[in-house]
């Protein structure tokens, strides 16, 4: 039983991470009607950003935390400016193969300059674990659930109570519509684009006291993430945060009893999920 | 190989016609008098790769991402054929090749309900399942060093001099090619471009649109197969690299970069990327990655017609003042993806 919720809560923490990126995949394909497959390089740059801080400038965990993620949401809104925009009236696979150049581009860059081996990263705060009874949670590990769990519920009330939201989701469902109520929905493309990778960049800040910290980390996680978002349905964000945090969960367990079919799963249960809701669990069926 | 001129310039001259296919043939024939013979046959193997990945994407609209399943199964199946059996190893090859057409029928069947941008990302993913697999069944696939010491049999020829192997490889490229070739220019080729441009329309008229994905998947796969297998065969070893998602990526990158829907601009496309990489690693530099992420960049941003469209487009209105070529065309069946937002 302790070993089962041992696993269970990280299977939790790996959620976490599929959420974050998962509910920036959505908001950005949302609003852009782009698969940004750069998102796994930009969660390792936003790891190899707090490594970089804290060995040039000195500057510890927090301000990681705070000033990686708006940097490159700054980098992200100068790469939807300059090209991406380019290729949004053409089909959106042009954006996915550009999206997988610059992820090309940015791993093999960071090889170039750090090598393959990993970095270390020993200013993560809260070290140590804390004894709730039922086994010890390392504290770091619940900061960052509870970090995930937050900015989840963040986002959502944004989109769901908010103008700002409502603009957002309605440009999502019906942009022509949108546009003739006198909305320039162009306004928020650029913003919504940064914000989403704030997001992965944010989630590579926390990965990087808890995981291997090299330019191969993202390269794996994107594809479990489209997996998730396939699962949930690209486009819901509740869909795929639901799902980020299930598929974590179902991976850490299947480690505890069937390891062999542990990193199959995810995608065993995308076959699953095509044959049964070829949308997504929580996706609508589109039709132009 | 260059049969498919014919069709491309069909409004040029016979000769024309008769003299660029006997160039392509003489390059063929002479490519390993030039270059070192196990990379002229790397650009056969890539080449037929690239050219089985354009059926599908440019004249199937479907854009997969996770074809190195199909070329890295190939590898190892073919590998173990050749190393336990014994047998010649165009048998191996074949074997190796129609083990990926099997995998292609059930991720076919899931990838197909999907198109667009979905369509990749579940061919992707599939893929993913099947590199864990190789990496986990370490018994039979090695693991981590991959399968060595594929032998290159066939019976009363030596094959261990490269530059004989290539010549004994060409004819199952040669094969694979004009397979290709017919596929496109025969009325099951006009039913596939017709689901690609309006499957709506297609599935009207009485055409099973999802059946006819997923055959052109699988041949497209078959193909991807025999290539895969000979490149197995061709370096003795089958590595987890073969069917690792960057794979999957370096074949689309040829095929765009010769020229989507274009088939024989894929060769081109495919020819380049291993010249590149082989004087890339020769001289030291190991972030291919780079390069590749680099040349996708440029050309999706400023060449989107490729090499061999290019060329074609620009001879086509230098010899009528016709309506321009349009763009290339992936994915015209906007099953999932509504208009994007244009600011």
């Amino acid at each position: 039983m302790t070993s089962f919720l041992q696993q269970a809560f990280n299977g939790l923490v790996s959620g976490s991470f599929y959420a974050l990126l998962a509910l920036g995949l959505a908001v950005i394909f949302g609003m852009l009607r782009v698969v940004n497959f750069a998102h796994g390089a930009l969660y390792m740059l936003g790891a190899f950003g707090a490594v970089a801080l804290g060995d040039s400038a000195g500057l510890g965990f927090w301000w990681a935390l705070l000033l990686v993620p708006l940097a490159l949401a700054v980098v992200g809104t100068l790469l939807e400016r300059l090209l991406i925009r380019r290729l949004t009236a053409l089909d959106p696979l042009y954006n996915f193969l550009l999206t997988f150049g610059i992820a090309l581009v940015c791993q093999d860059l960071l090889r170039m300059k750090y090598g393959a081996q990993s970095q270390p990263y020993e200013r993560g705060p809260f070290p140590g674990s804390m004894d709730l009874g039922l086994f010890d949670f390392p504290r770091y590990q619940v900061f960052v659930l509870a970090v995930s769990v937050a900015l989840c519920l963040a986002v959502w009330l944004l989109l769901t109570r908010t103008r700002i939201g409502t603009i957002v989701r309605a440009a999502t469902e019906r942009p022509e519509l949108t546009r003739a109520f006198g909305i320039d929905t162009g306004r928020w493309v650029t913003p919504v684009f940064g914000f989403g990778v704030g997001l992965a960049a944010l989630a590579g800040v926390l990965a990087a006291p808890m995981r291997a910290v090299n330019s191969g980390m993202g390269s794996d996680l994107i594809i479990t993430v489209f997996a998730v978002v396939v699962i949930g349905g690209l486009g819901s964000v509740f869909g795929s945060v639901l799902a980020g945090f299930t598929i974590g969960m179902i991976q850490a367990l299947g480690n505890l009893y069937v390891p062999v079919l542990s990193q199959t799963s995810v995608y065993l249960l995308m076959a699953v999920v095509l044959l049964v809701r070829p949308a997504g669990l929580f996706g609508k069926e589109e039709h132009a | 190989m260059i049969l498919g001129l014919l069709e491309k310039l069909h409004s040029r001259p016979a000769r024309i016609r008769w003299g660029l296919l006997t160039a392509g043939l003489l390059v063929a024939l002479g490519l390993p008098w030039s270059l070192y013979p196990p990379v002229a046959t790397d650009i056969l193997c890539w080449g037929l790769f690239a050219v089985a990945f354009d059926l599908l994407l440019g004249h199937a609209g479907l854009l997969s991402f996770g074809h190195a399943a199909f070329w890295g199964s190939s590898a190892y199946v073919t590998g173990l054929i050749a190393i336990h059996s014994g047998l010649p190893f165009y048998v191996a090859v074949l074997g190796g090749a129609a083990a990926a057409a099997l995998l292609a029928l059930p991720i076919g069947f899931f990838a197909v309900r999907r198109s667009g941008i979905y369509f990749a990302m579940v061919t992707l993913a599939f893929a993913q399942m099947v590199y864990f697999i190789a990496n986990q069944w370490g018994d039979v696939t090695g693991g981590e060093n991959g399968l060595q010491g594929i032998p290159r049999d066939l019976p009363g020829v030596d094959l261990s001099d490269s530059f004989v192997f290539y010549y004994a490889a060409l004819p199952v490229v040669l094969l694979g090619l004009a397979a290709a070739w017919r596929i496109v220019h025969s009325p099951f080729g006009r039913v596939i471009a017709a689901v690609r441009d309006n499957s709506a329309r297609a599935r009207a008229l009485g055409y099973a649109a999802d059946r006819y994905k997923l055959v052109v998947f699988t041949v497209s796969a078959f193909l991807s197969g025999l290539a895969g297998g000979l490149y197995a065969v061709n370096h003795g070893f089958a590595s987890l690299q073969e069917v690792y998602w960057t794979t999957s990526g370096k074949v689309v990158v040829m095929t765009v970069l010769g020229g989507i829907g274009t088939l024989w601009g894929s060769l081109l496309g495919a020819g380049a990327i291993v010249r590149l990489e082989d004087w890339l690693s020769t001289s030291g530099f190991e972030e291919t990655g780079l390069v590749t992420g680099g040349v996708f960049i440029v050309v999706v941003l400023l060449f989107r017609r490729g090499v061999w469209g290019t060329l074609t487009h620009t001879l086509r209105s230098r010899t009528r003042s016709s309506a321009p070529d349009p763009e290339p065309h992936l994915e015209h069946d906007h099953d999932d993806s509504s208009q994007p937002v244009s600011s």
